[in-house]
């Protein structure tokens, strides 16, 4: 079996800034780290290697400094890193990216099983993991809180929905997209630290994954950001307690206002 | 201060600063209000390849000396050195196998001690046998092919959580000192079982339990390098084991500044920060002195154990004694930097400081330590 991980390196949230021209984030002297959903997706797929055997790959597209998370990747348990860096992927948005990394895993070859963070804490678009996943026509599962079971390439999974779950079976190829609750990420370990150090990192440039120079970068990159805004905070929310008929009162009490 | 450390060493730093800060700093305050052995941290260090540390390459470890364990529970101990405690005293429980075991021995158990799949304990003490080793009463008599065990030991860190004991017992009680030998117990042996978990002062997430030996029948391969060389093993282990002691004891300082000299810079009194107070400010000097000159004497003390395994005792007995009276005296003046606040359980300096006693007690109180010193001194100027 063979994991694929799609893995980012982002700024480190504790220090974020707009540019105020492009209305996207500067990342010029930001601490970059692994988008902290990506490393969850990770963490699922050394658990799914420990407990049913296989392989993990964890490729990234980004600037040859991204080398540094690579590594970070093997410390925590990957089998094998892949670097997808290019000058001309500079400027991608999701429809770029999702493209590249099209073209970057078929350069790589067979899979079972795509795993990605929910979305970047970035960009926050969620739309990379889908796009990829809808390119490469395989279907897609996305904000997978649980893998309850992986046996002969069929898989049990639990989506997480604002009410509740879904318990959702699957056969592979597929993409999942997992939230922070399916596990904890482990710390890196000592053997994995020094088989990091060594490794080499398969680096995929345009030429290599065979992209077409229209579709990358900033030339295949559709989308304008017009305007940057925090979304409306949800309404309220109110939890009755008691006995059924005290919450009924409760609640009736609540309504009333409104109906009158 | 910079050490010069290795690659290597930077990374054990930094595996282990990463467990203490996500894994033991949020968990500690609980651990130790429901003396709650932290089985889970274990498992992470375990994942992390930290057991294996200290263990020869052989039999699966790293083959790291005393240094390398110093700077992982030096880590350990800036968050809980309850938990440095479970984790340090593992290695006290297989020192011996380390240092005089058989092959045999080693392949049997060293390995799954590497993974983390199996935890140690020591098994010495007993009520009347703390700094006056000679006055143990457990036997051991061999019986055919079995060693057969009767006694008790008493105050058994890792007790009723490890599955190897390396337990100190006399088979010969006419020949003194040279008739106590050291044997590996089971967890699960007939006729061994471990009392209730006692409760303490401090250092309450690491488990603490008598050992009890009725008619214990073990195999005789169980008994650790040659009848009779039992003290010595002791000596030898306890000698390579303190400067981890110590270590916790300059990884728990250290925690104390942290609080104490953040706190100082936030709380106001007279219109500014206390921090700009001269009296306070000395207090934190002090604190600093303390630490980096009980740091600066834990790792040479651990460089010197590594080179010279032959002439261990007097460097480890000083830097024990020193780092952890430093332990004692900084976790006190935190508590007083902190003032109303450090005596409140809501931070966590008081329990640093109940915490503390234990070191300058464990693993040969600070007055042994003094008279190994001595009695070295002694003998290099007669």
């Amino acid at each position: 079996m063979k994991i694929i991980v799609c893995i980012k390196q982002v700024p480190d949230t504790k220090d974020v800034r707009l540019d105020p021209e492009t209305n996207t984030l500067a990342r010029e002297g930001v601490e970059s780290i692994m988008n902290p959903y990506d490393q969850h997706a990770l963490e699922e797929a050394v658990r799914l290697k420990e407990q049913y055997g296989g392989e993990v790959v964890a490729v990234t597209m980004g600037p040859p400094q991204a080398e540094e998370m690579l590594r970070l990747a093997v410390s925590c348990g990957a089998d094998d890193v892949v670097l997808v860096s290019d000058r001309s992927f500079a400027g991608a948005d999701t429809w770029a990216t999702s493209y590249t990394l099209e073209k970057a895993l078929k350069k790589i070859g067979d899979f079972d099983l795509i795993l990605c963070g929910k979305q970047a804490i970035d960009g926050d678009t969620a739309q990379v993991g889908p796009g990829l996943a809808t390119r490469l026509d395989i279907p897609y599962i996305t904000c997978v809180q649980k893998i309850r079971e992986f046996t002969e390439n069929k898989l049990v999974l639990e989506r997480m929905m604002d009410d509740g779950f879904d318990v959702v079976r699957v056969e592979c190829p597929l993409l999942v997209t997992v939230v922070k609750d399916i596990n904890e990420p482990r710390v890196p370990s000592l053997k994995g630290k020094m088989r990091a150090k060594k490794i080499d990192i398969t680096k995929l440039s345009a030429d290599d994954i065979g992209a077409d120079p229209a579709c990358i970068g900033l030339p295949g990159s559709p989308t304008k950001v017009v305007k940057v805004f925090a979304p409306e905070p949800r309404g309220g929310r109110a939890v009755f307690e008691g006995n059924l008929d005290e919450q009924i009162d409760q609640l009736v009490d609540k309504l009333m206002p409104y109906l009158s | 201060m910079d050490y010069f450390l290795s690659e290597e060493q930077q990374m054990i730093v930094d595996i282990a600063r990463q467990i203490t800060d996500e894994r033991i700093i949020p968990n500690r305050a609980e651990l130790d209000e429901k003396h709650e052995f932290p089985r889970e941290i274990l498992n992470d260090m375990a994942k992390a390849d930290l057991f294996g540390v200290p263990i020869p390459e052989e039999y699966g470890g790293f083959g790291g000396g005393c240094f390398d364990i110093v700077l992982t529970v030096e880590q350990f101990g800036r968050g809980c050195i309850g938990v440095g405690t479970a984790f340090a005293a593992n290695f006290l429980g297989v020192y011996p196998i380390i240092l005089a075991g058989s092959k045999e021995m080693k392949e049997k158990y060293l390995p799954d001690v590497a993974a983390g799949k199996k935890f140690g304990a020591f098994g010495l003490t007993e009520a009347n046998a703390g700094s006056d080793a000679s006055g143990i009463k457990t036997t051991a008599v061999l019986d055919g092919d079995e060693w057969v065990l009767n006694g008790t030991k008493q105050w058994i860190t890792n007790g009723g959580e490890a599955q190897i004991y390396s337990v100190v017992a006399i088979t010969d009680r006419s020949r003194g000192p040279r008739g106590a030998s050291i044997f590996v117990v089971e967890e699960g042996d007939p006729g061994f079982s471990c009392g209730p978990k006692e409760k303490k002062m401090g250092i309450r997430a690491s488990s603490t339990t008598e050992l009890i030996f009725k008619d214990c029948r073990i195999p005789k391969d169980r008994l650790v390098g040659r009848q009779g060389t039992g003290f010595i093993t002791v000596m030898k282990t306890l000698d390579l084991s303190r400067p981890g002691i110590a270590a916790l004891g300059v990884g728990l300082a250290q925690g104390a500044l942290d609080q104490a000299a953040a706190y100082a810079k936030q709380r106001q009194q007279f219109g500014k920060p206390i921090i700009g107070f001269q009296a306070v400010q000395h207090m934190l000097a002090d604190m600093a002195i303390g630490i980096e000159s009980a740091r600066s004497l834990v790792y040479s003390s651990a460089k010197h154990i590594q080179a010279h395994p032959k002439d261990m005792s007097k460097v480890s007995a000083m830097c024990k004694a020193y780092a952890t009276d430093v332990a004692m005296k900084v976790t006190t003046d935190a508590v007083q930097v902190m003032g109303g606040y450090g005596y409140m359980c809501e931070y966590p300096v008081e329990k640093m400081m109940r915490d503390a006693k234990i070191l300058q007690i464990y693993e040969g109180t600070n007055q042994i330590q003094r008279n190994v010193i001595g009695q070295e001194i002694n003998k290099e100027y007669s």
